[in-house]
């Protein structure tokens, strides 16, 4: 993978990309155990598969998702958040 | 060197999974310590071609907290007899470990870790610009003008050794005692039964076992999936390449952090270096050009006479990263499933004391003492053993 496609900026080499990690949902703090925060806060999907993962393209300030496969090294497809403020 | 089994057994007293340095000299001391040879050490591909021949062989124990200095120091002295209780050269080379400083911060850091070191008994000590001059003439201490050096970290025992034969002494040793290495056999599932380890299922047929070690780096979690634990590991490919061997001058190993670079000059001359992980997660070795592009970059800054050597190979591994960059070692929720994970970029260093220490816990049912800060539990109770301060590099 030496290309990653910004949803606004287009196709643009992988090297102005910032990787920031699986999208994941936040347990409500107030209800959370201790173990399932510990959970959140810590444990990760390491396992391969095709991810949706956040990612940032430093000149342009856009942060958007890319769906990739983590044993290919291959984007299937990257769009802007839509899922409301987080 | 090893006998090849023809066909699995139905049932074993322990089954390791991953034939590289960590499971092997698992099993060698489950065999040679704890006389338990009803072994058998389960490889989807072939001897120590995981991470085990994908690193770059340096070994120190210059650490940042009191329980990785105690447990690297150990390493350090099991791996110094090693050659002489397997009978096989190892080529193991005390070089000497210099850690570079370019910024006030990073001096800072390597008093820290001095200090702990000698605490602990550990050969460390802060040295100054001139003294890092004298050792390494051929460095250029200014590098370029743009990050001079201000000091290193010096560490006397550091120490570099031919990684594919610590694999092989240690599965000839295992072999020898008994224990059975079956390579091309992949696993395919893992069996619990009311909370308890019942069986392995593989490419070549069932096996029942009630304990389960897990050595397997960078294919870790495909493992926890199996028996569904969750832990904080992620993947990133680490990457190395070597150069054209050449005339020996550089006698230490030479460690950089800003400029994400450590080397040293192999028995046969070639420079083996390496940098920082890759950006993003991934499964898989492929190397890249613009890894060699950017870490020739900065071996130029410290070795400008470099730059008409060739490099003649790249490769990368599958690093299985923590939070804390120390490794998950020991029980874990499942009975009888005993984890010797979390390698990272630190694991080969480690082989020796993993092996002690992992045959102690798969044997007692007891994680060994100098394994108890390395727990997968450490998460949950929010007691990190942080020793990122301490990695080579930045990653």
């Amino acid at each position: 993978m030496k290309i990653m496609i910004c949803p606004v900026n287009g196709p643009r080499p992988v090297s102005e990309f910032f990787y920031w990690g699986e999208v994941r949902e936040m347990p409500d703090p107030g209800a959370a155990t201790d173990a399932e925060w510990a959970h959140y806060v810590f444990d990760r999907n390491g396992a391969p598969g095709v991810k949706r993962e956040w990612w940032y393209h430093t000149p342009s300030g856009v942060w958007f998702i890319a769906e990739r496969d983590t044993i290919k090294d291959e984007v299937v497809r990257t769009y802007l958040w839509s899922g409301g403020a987080r | 060197m090893f006998r090849p089994p023809e066909r699995l057994k139905p049932g074993y007293d322990v089954v390791i999974i991953g034939a590289g340095g960590h499971g092997l000299a698992a099993a060698y001391y489950l065999a040679r310590a704890h006389g338990i040879t009803d072994v058998c050490v389960l490889e989807k591909g072939y001897i120590g071609g995981g991470n085990t021949s994908r690193n770059t062989t340096i070994i120190r124990s210059n650490y940042l907290t009191p329980e990785g200095v105690a447990f690297y120091d150990e390493s350090v002295r099991l791996w110094q007899d090693l050659a002489q209780e397997f009978d096989l050269n190892l080529f193991y080379s005390t070089r000497g470990h210099y850690t570079l400083a370019h910024t006030d911060s990073a001096l800072r850091t390597m008093r820290w870790r001095a200090e702990v070191n000698k605490h602990l008994g550990v050969e460390s000590e802060v040295v100054d610009a001139k003294a890092v001059h004298e050792a390494i003439p051929m460095m250029d201490i200014t590098c370029g003008g743009h990050a001079p050096v201000l000091g290193a970290l010096f560490h006397k025992p550091g120490a570099i050794a031919r990684h594919d034969a610590v694999a092989w002494g240690y599965g000839r040793g295992a072999d020898q005692r008994g224990v059975e290495i079956h390579q091309q056999t992949e696993v395919l599932g893992i069996e619990v039964k009311g909370g308890k380890v019942a069986g392995v299922s593989t490419s070549r047929g069932r096996i029942a076992t009630n304990k389960v070690l897990c050595a397997v780096a960078g294919s870790t979690p495909r493992l926890t999936e199996m028996v569904g634990i969750s832990t904080p590991i992620y993947i990133h490919p680490l990457q190395a390449m070597v150069s054209e061997p050449i005339k020996p001058w550089l006698d230490p190993i030479i460690v950089s952090g800003s400029l994400h670079v450590y080397v040293s000059q192999s028995a046969r001359g070639e420079l083996v270096m390496g940098a920082s992980l890759d950006p993003y997660e991934l499964h898989s070795t492929r190397a890249t050009f613009d890894f060699v592009e950017g870490l020739a970059a900065h071996m130029l800054d410290l070795f400008p006479f470099l730059s008409r050597v060739n490099v003649n190979r790249q490769w990368a591994g599958m690093a299985d990263m923590t939070p804390d960059f120390a490794p998950i070692m020991g029980k874990t929720p499942v009975e009888g499933f005993y984890l010797d994970a979390g390698w990272g970029t630190w694991g080969f260093k480690a082989t020796p004391v993993c092996g002690k220490t992992m045959s102690y816990t798969v044997a007692n049912d007891a994680n060994h003492p100098l394994i108890e800060g390395f727990n997968l539990s450490r998460f949950e109770n929010y007691r990190l053993t942080g020793e990122k301060g301490a990695a080579s590099v930045g990653h």
